[in-house]
């Protein structure tokens, strides 16, 4: 996941991602279980039945942006190549796209999203799961982050 | 002996906050010996203007308005039938006086703080309500420039929607207004889209084909049905865009009950005067489903921390400051005063009220086509709402227009043989009488004008009346008698915090004084009576009125030429890029297309440069904010042969003088590329330095902040361009009304010289000051924010400073370790300041978690006192949270702003005391403007997307 505007502008989007809630408190420690691999762009990918990958976006991720009012997902049966963008996520005052950690093809979309967006928040490596894809390549796999070298990507 | 009579009026002395003591004494603790040396330390010697500008010295309110009097009588009213967009009105006279001449609503600034705003915001709300209602879409936004642009961006939001890549064709009906396809044109130009003109009926939807535009009623007044127009269309996948008009849609099918999927138009003749151009508010409604492609401001209901319903702009993802060159739109400013006066017009009249008004002004043109068809005369359409089309003789044209003239009368001669009648609501039977009088040639009648009445029936085919309801909400309803309609507006805007109430410092934005002089000319009936295209030899006093302010901006400047047509900073941004690309062109160099643009820059750049068909490579800042020479020459370099332009802000967006600007500009020259130069912080140069000394092309102004332009809530804007020399030929034209240079970048606004009845405020505003005042304010704005940033230090970091640890005329301060030693955001801080009386500055701009201060020169040291000393009251209250001395999720800040509701509700429970809450400064005590929500839940709104009234029983 990455802001457009940062595709171009090394990092550095004009809006924070503020949280809107006033009782969200100042300090976060994000929630980066152990049996995921991540991308630098903030994906998670889990390993679903039947050698699906499932992919969304990190704890750290949601936080960053807050409220997620509206996710746009590819269609069942796109093809997506690696670091592909296939979507955007838009909160109050950011938007990101979505990033494919691997190439594959879309097998499943979360249309839950749709009617609730608010489940990125809450649940983002449960309920709040992006696309299943099936994977192109399974060596590509090798080159994601595992959960401590995630974890000190994001200085936490 | 006069020479010794003292002077009893200086302009400067009333629009300086200040007085001279209160200068000595801020310089004096700044630690300078005199407002010059403090200046010299603030701007880079290299830079420096030595000479007066070229203008007269200052001069009084009296004088200035005697010599805009003898401007205006040099205007002559004529009765205006041309039509095309622009229409004669009546303006309610409680809304003229109440919204229009009412500082209370036009210095307010755009709503980015819903809970002091929530009085225009619910304004905005009718107007959008309004503009559904009659176009029979969903969804519909706060407002656009003008018919023109919002046209060009049905074009973009259909590329968008469609999604379709590679050849894409745009089909635009022969009968839209001129304008509209002049501007259309010149944006699908440049985005590399084929438009094909013709008439609806022969459109073909092949491949390539994205959408068409279609105008309804045409141009020449001609009613069509378009039903099978869309049904071919949608089929093929393709959108259909009709410009329209509001007022016929009282009486016509809606656009979106015959299938079109946008509908654009001009809300002007709801009682906003035509003003020889502007401002008005263009509007733009779609289907819900294309709602996150839509382009400019969209106001949304959502619920504030007590879950009461409150307003806020909504879905601001899709616009420029978040998208940057994403965005498909670079519009920020709406027009927003224009637009509240609108929907204000539709709460005065009602449904029933305004039906009754498209009534009479169809029947006055069916009694109209009925005498001319007497007379002999053949209509070239048989269905029509309030324009008529007539074939004459090609003889017989020159004298039925000298007739015309004679009578005072302007017609729209769309052909040699043929000529076009528009009326409107201000015209009664004797004026049908005088343009029978014209056709007849002064003829006798071979008919009783008393008998027509009878024979004329409605023009509007039967399947084309309107069946369906609108305005049925009760707001529309309820504020038909004066009294009630004056307490409405007047209840409305007691929610909005002005520039009546106290400062608004928000960076980049300079919201200074608007005088009440300078505001004065724009309700003058020379002024704001005129059509745009009225002929040039009655609008002498307007041509001579653009002719001065365009060389005094271009004195001030430092450039060659002005073009005054772009109506709002990004036009004015998106018409210099335009004309670079046109320079380029013409030199056989278009391929030169790499824009350079500093990651400080406001979003709105990238945008514009994206929407000129430039590519955006971004140039890094260094550690103060300024720009990274290094990064710059190495991109300049590499680039060297697509080298189109650089974009720059000067003093940066952060607010400081950078020394190396001439570097910068030289380092784009020698690559090849044009130095554009963003003017929204023109008000730090004024008088002391000039864009086109230093190296600049060209530059925009945004008269509505340097140049007293009220706000307006939210627009109207300007945004003209200065050029060099060398650009001058590639000025923006006009297809009705030639104004541009010899080989013109095409037409970037509706009208030819944009919103002109409000050039007369910056006119006047130049000169009430006078070279000698213009350069004392400048010098004063800077002054302010150094001492701002002088009474802030030891509270607040201070985020860039220039050499001398010195700002220009904006000061950034950081509150991002708040968040670390008490929880706090600055968010929290922004909405604390509400209640403390004041609007918040500028929030994460140019930085995330910072405030960007601009206090202007208008600003007293009484009230920057105030306002620093509310600042650092609140940095106590987080010292407290930081110290465990308040909750730290609990506390003054968490659950601020507090509206007068809940600090006295009974069940208040906060672990702080209610008085604290609310009166936490003395002054507070004597006045300010009360939150009439608490803060605003944004995400509930945008993820439940509501733009149009709600029942009452919310409110309950």
């Amino acid at each position: 996941m990455r802001a457009p505007g940062a595709l171009d502008l090394d990092g550095c989007p004009v809006y924070p991602r503020v949280a809107q809630s006033p009782n969200i408190p100042g300090i976060r420690v994000s929630n980066i279980p152990d049996d995921l691999q991540y991308t630098t762009e903030h994906e998670y990918l889990r390993a679903g039945a039947g050698g699906v990958l499932i992919v969304g976006i990190t704890d750290y991720a949601q936080g960053e942006l807050g409220d997620v009012v509206f996710v746009n997902l590819p269609k069942v049966g796109d093809k997506l190549a690696a670091h592909q963008s296939f979507g955007t996520i838009e909160a109050v005052k950011a938007v990101s796209e979505l990033f494919s950690p691997v190439s594959g093809e879309v097998v499943e979309v979360n249309g839950a999203i749709d009617a609730d967006p608010g489940v990125v928040n809450r649940d983002p490596y449960g309920a709040g799961w992006m696309v299943k894809l099936r994977p192109g390549n399974r060596a590509e796999l090798d080159g994601l982050l595992s959960p401590s070298a995630y974890r000190s990507h994001i200085g936490e | 002996m006069t020479a010794s009579l003292p002077r009893t009026e200086s302009f400067t002395y009333r629009h300086i906050g200040p007085r001279p003591e209160d200068i000595t004494e801020m310089v004096a603790i700044l630690g300078y010996e005199s407002l010059d040396a403090l200046i010299d330390a603030v701007v880079p010697e290299g830079i420096r203007l030595r000479r007066p500008l070229a203008l007269p010295k200052g001069r009084s309110e009296r004088e200035v308005l005697r010599a805009l009097r003898r401007l205006a009588a040099q205007n002559e009213i004529f009765r205006s039938y041309l039509g095309m967009g622009y229409y004669g009105t009546f303006t309610p006279q409680v809304i003229q006086r109440n919204i229009l001449e009412n500082p209370g609503w036009y210095t307010a600034y755009t709503p980015y703080q819903p809970e002091i705003s929530q009085g225009r915001l619910e304004a905005l709300l009718n107007y959008q309500t309004l503009v559904s209602d009659l176009t029979g879409l969903e969804i519909a936004n706060a407002s656009l420039l003008d018919e023109a642009t919002a046209a060009a961006e049905a074009m973009t939001m259909t590329e968008a929607v469609t999604g379709r890549k590679g050849e894409r064709v745009f089909l635009v009906d022969e009968a839209c207004h001129p304008q509209t396809i002049a501007v259309v044109r010149t944006r699908a130009e440049v985005r590399g889209l084929r438009v094909v003109e013709g008439r609806p009926e022969t459109f073909e939807f092949g491949p390539a084909v994205i959408g068409a535009l279609v105008q309804y009623p045409a141009t020449d007044g001609r009613v069509a049905d378009y039903r099978d127009l869309c049904r071919r269309a949608h089929e093929a996948g393709a959108l259909v865009t009709a410009a329209t008009d509001l007022l016929s849609l009282l009486l016509l099918t809606p656009p979106g009950e015959w299938g079109a999927d946008i509908a654009v138009g001009n809300s002007q003749r709801f009682g906003v005067p035509m003003g020889y151009g502007g401002p008005h508010a263009a509007f733009f409604a779609t289907r819900e489903s294309y709602k996150r492609h839509m382009p400019g401001r969209i106001i949304g209901v959502s619920r504030d921390v007590a879950g009461r319903p409150a307003l806020r702009m909504a879905l601001q993802t899709r616009e420029q400051h978040i998208r940057r060159d994403k965005a498909t739109s670079n519009i920020c400013t709406a027009q927003v005063l224009l637009a509240v006066m609108a929907g204000m017009y539709a709460v005065y009249h009602g449904p029933d009220g305004l039906r009754r008004i498209a009534e009479r002004v169809h029947g006055l043109t069916t009694l109209l086509a009925t005498a001319l068809r007497r007379l002999g005369y053949k209509l070239v359409h048989e269905s029509f709402f309030d324009t008529i089309c007539v074939e004459v003789e090609r003889w017989a044209q020159p004298g039925i227009l000298d007739a015309a003239r004679a009578r005072r009368i302007n017609l729209r001669a769309l052909t040699p043989t043929r000529l076009c009648v528009a009326l409107d609501e201000t015209m009664g039977l004797g004026d049908i009488a005088d343009l029978i009088a014209v056709f007849s040639l002064d003829e006798a009648l071979p008919f009783m004008l008393d008998g027509l009445g009878a024979n004329s029936a409605p023009a509007i085919p039967a399947a084309l009346r309107r069946t369906s309801a609108y305005l049925t909400h009760p707001v529309f309803h309820l504020h038909h008698s004066e009294t009630e309609m004056l307490r409405y507006i007047k209840r409305l805007e007691a929610r909005d915090l002005s520039l009546t109430s106290a400062m608004i410092p928000l960076g980049s934005c300079t919201m200074k004084l608007n005088a009440t002089t300078e505001m004065m000319p724009v309700s003058w009936r020379e002024f704001n009576r005129l059509h745009p295209f009225a002929p040039r030899d009655q609008t002498a006093g307007y041509l001579r009125l653009f002719q001065q302010l365009r060389f005094q901006l271009a004195e001030i400047t430092g450039f060659a030429a002005v073009s005054l047509q772009p109506n709002a900073g990004s036009q004015g941004e998106l018409a210099g890029l335009l004309v670079i690309r046109a320079y380029h062109k013409f030199r056989g160099e278009g391929h030169r297309k790499i824009c350079l643009i500093p990651m400080s820059a406001h979003g709105t750049n990238p945008a514009s440069a994206a929407m000129a068909g430039m590519q955006v490579v971004a140039v890094k800042s260094d550690a103060h904010g300024n720009i990274d020479l290094v990064d710059l020459g190495e991109k300049a370099k590499a680039h060297a042969g697509e080298l189109s332009a650089i974009m720059v802000t000067y003093p940066s967006t952060h607010g400081v003088f950078e020394q190396s600007i001439k570097e910068i500009c030289r380092t784009v020259h020698d690559a090849g590329g044009q130095v554009y130069l963003d003017g929204a912080n023109l008000n730090a140069q004024v008088g002391l330095c000039r864009p086109g000394d230093y190296g600049a092309d060209v530059c925009h102004l945004n008269l509505h902040k340097t140049f007293c332009i009220p706000h307006g809530g939210g627009g109207p804007g300007m945004g003209p361009i200065a050029v060099a020399a060398h650009l001058a030929p590639f000025l923006p034209d006009h297809p009705v009304v030639h104004v541009g240079g010899s080989d013109p970048c095409g037409t970037v606004a509706a009208a030819p010289w944009g919103s002109a009845s409000i050039l007369p405020i910056s006119w006047a505003y130049i000169a009430l000051m006078g070279w000698d005042g213009l350069t004392e304010a400048t010098k004063v704005a800077i002054l302010n924010a150094n001492y701002i940033a002088r009474r802030l230090a030891g509270h607040y970091e201070l985020l860039y400073s220039g050499a001398e640890g010195l700002v220009a005329h904006e000061c950034i301060i950081d509150t991002r370790p708040f968040k670390a030693s008490a929880g706090v955001d600055v968010e929290d801080i922004a909405k604390r300041i509400i209640d403390y009386g004041f609007h918040p500055p500028t929030v994460s701009f140019p930085v995330p978690g910072t405030l960007m201060i601009e206090p202007t020169e208008s600003e007293s040291k009484e009230e920057l006192d105030r306002f620093c000393d509310a600042l650092i009251s609140i940095r106590e209250e987080i010292r407290e949270i930081e110290q465990g001395l308040a909750e730290r999720d609990n506390n003054l800040l968490t659950w601020a702003p507090h509206t007068l509701e809940h600090v006295i509700s009974d069940s208040w429970d906060r672990p702080y005391p209610r008085e604290r809450a609310a009166f936490p400064s003395p002054a507070t005590r004597l006045h300010k403007v009360w939150p009439t929500v608490g803060r605003i839940d944004s995400a509930y709104g945008d993820r439940n997307l509501i733009c149009t009234c709600v029942g009452m029983d919310a409110y309950a």
